[in-house]
């Protein structure tokens, strides 16, 4: 039995008052979405804002009803065997939310005893020093800063001892400190048997956690796959340099550029010489000229990019 | 099955909550009815006999102290809710396999935990100035746990509405303090017109009040027993509602 499964899911929002007066019809923002996470694995869910990722945890979770389909988690239905089915789960919100009138340690003992848990002290303790609370587990939640409110939305999100959970962009604006013991803590839940599911756009967090990744787009999986497969079935390798000119737009219009840094998709040697002598041909200069491997964000752009790949472009 | 497991931490959780800013949602009301007590029973204690024989500061008293109970129990659930909406930690509680019963029972029973401490606040200080007598004590408690946990219940209903706090002072402003004012806590229906009266019979927040002081008198506008039946049925429907709202997640699940 799969620990969660989407079975032609679909969400549509209906139009507000004045989409409809325009004749706009609602927005589709999750289209016919079927998968299964098996138990135990590090699944990870990617795509660009607005692809449908917090959409349909929204509805795993069961904060949002889907339009069509079904979603069980450990064979339990969302809608039907609700109770059973949040019990299973773990979810650590997006948002940066606390309750301002309670301290760590309260809202953690609060969030068990919905859950019906009674003396949970130990794992409590545990789950603060784990996760770098313990000396803040008397401190009121409005004193804590945001990488703090963090860690206790994933202490809440754990206190139930959930076999399966569900992190929505756990390492959005955290510091490294956090990223490290966050990754520590979920590997090692993982390893003794959770089931993660992880929602991300530090895509390089992804593959090196992921063993199976879907990717999202307009609400539609574009990619389902084991991230060693996803890797391989990169068309091409990388020519990285650096450069302070601007690029001839037939070349950037095909490029990562982070500031100074260009990355080029490129298959093989001749194609290497041809780029660069484009780029030479146009008057810039470059250094740290090198070449490496393709890796999950260029699997992600070119896919984002629809069914063409820049390389395909290029030629 | 129906889960109502935890509900006893979300009932925990909202009383904890007002009990940390208890100056604010306990004592603030308490001083406010005492207030009251201390400017209308000086202007009107020696002008008015109520019931025959009455005086006037020992009529209020009960008013008073049901009043704040109502208005407590109201803005305890109420407020409880719209400020976990807006600020997105309601999210805590929508994770977890609380049923809509489970948020049923503790929302309104914290709303009545409030609702019965400010009132026995009130009652503490207003004492002092006026002892009303007991004839009834069972009507008492009655009346108290009934009108809160029917404004408990009308708080759910708004806090589950509102989407802001204007619509939330709307609610309050506009429906709850009027019906309160006018239900008879600083004046004997007796005394109105006959119209005025035959308003105030349509009016289930004076059947509250009439019946709670009843079991202080003795002496009522109207019979106990038709105050009970009005209210509990009126109870009835707004806890259908309420539960009904929660059932389908109205404005809280997408």
């Amino acid at each position: 039995m799969p620990a969660i499964s989407f079975q032609s899911v679909s969400k549509t929002y209906p139009p507000s008052r004045q989409q409809r007066a325009q004749g706009k019809q609602g927005l589709r923002a999750v289209d016919e979405v079927s998968f299964q996470i098996e138990p135990g694995e590090f699944f990870g869910l990617l795509g660009p804002n607005g692809a449908g990722k917090t959409t349909l945890i929204s509805m795993l979770a069961g904060l949002s009803r889907p339009t069509a389909g079904a979603i069980s988690v450990h064979g339990f239905d969302v809608q039907r065997d609700y109770a059973e089915a949040r019990r299973q789960l773990g979810i650590v919100p997006q948002e940066l939310v606390f309750d301002p009138f309670f301290n760590v340690r309260e809202s953690l003992r609060i969030q068990s005893g919905y859950f019906g848990i009674k003396n949970n002290e130990p794992w409590i303790d545990e789950l603060l020093q784990s996760l770098g609370l313990a000396d803040k587990a008397t401190a009121n939640m409005r004193q804590l800063s945001g990488g703090m409110k963090r860690r206790v939305l994933v202490a809440q999100a754990l206190v139930h001892k959930p076999p399966v959970i569900v992190l929505d962009e756990p390492t959005a604006g955290v510091d490294v400190e956090l990223r490290q013991t966050l990754w520590q803590f979920v590997a090692r839940l993982n390893k003794e048997g959770s089931t993660v599911l992880l929602t991300t756009h530090y895509l390089e967090e992804a593959e090196a956690l992921c063993s199976r990744i879907a990717m999202l787009k307009l609400g539609k999986v574009i990619a389902l796959d084991r991230t060693s497969e996803l890797l391989k079935s990169a068309a091409s390798n990388v020519l990285r340099f650096k450069t302070d000119a601007m690029l001839p737009w037939a070349i950037a219009q095909h490029a990562r550029i982070t500031g100074r840094i260009v990355q080029l998709p490129a298959q093989n040697a001749h194609e290497v010489e041809q780029l660069l002598a484009a780029i030479r041909e146009a008057g810039v200069a470059v250094e740290d000229v090198e070449m490496r491997k393709a890796d999950l964000e260029d699997v992600f752009i070119d896919l984002m990019a629809g069914e063409q790949t820049p390389l395909e472009v290029a030629r | 099955m129906m889960a109502v497991t935890g509900w006893h931490a979300l009932l925990y959780k909202e009383t904890l909550r007002f009990w940390k800013v208890g100056f604010q949602t306990v004592g603030a009301p308490v001083l406010t009815a005492l207030l009251y007590l201390m400017v209308f029973g000086h202007v009107l204690e020696d002008h008015v006999k109520v019931y025959g024989s009455v005086g006037y500061t020992a009529f209020l008293v009960p008013g008073l102290v049901m009043m704040s109970v109502l208005q407590n129990a109201f803005a305890n659930s109420s407020s409880s809710i719209i400020q976990s909406k807006i600020m997105g930690n309601l999210v805590f509680v929508l994770l977890t396999p609380l049923s809509h019963w489970g948020w049923f029972f503790a929302y309104v029973g914290s709303s009545v935990i409030r609702g019965l401490a400010v009132g026995l606040g009130v009652f503490v200080v207003t004492m002092f100035f006026a002892m009303p007598s007991f004839v009834a004590p069972v009507w008492i408690l009655v009346f108290a746990l009934l009108g809160s946990a029917m404004l408990g219940t009308l708080g759910l209903i708004a806090g589950l509405w509102a989407e802001k706090f204007d619509q939330m002072a709307v609610f309050q402003n506009f429906l709850i303090m009027p019906m309160t004012f006018l239900s008879g806590v600083f004046y004997s229906i007796g005394s109105l017109p006959p119209f005025w009266q035959g308003v105030s019979h349509l009016n289930p927040f004076f059947y509250m009040i009439d019946g709670f002081r009843y079991g202080f008198f003795g002496v009522s506008d109207a019979s106990p027993w038709l105050s009970l039946g009005i209210v509990g049925a009126a109870w009835l429907v707004v806890s259908a509602i309420a539960v009904h709202l929660l059932r389908i997640g109205y404005k809280i699940r997408g």
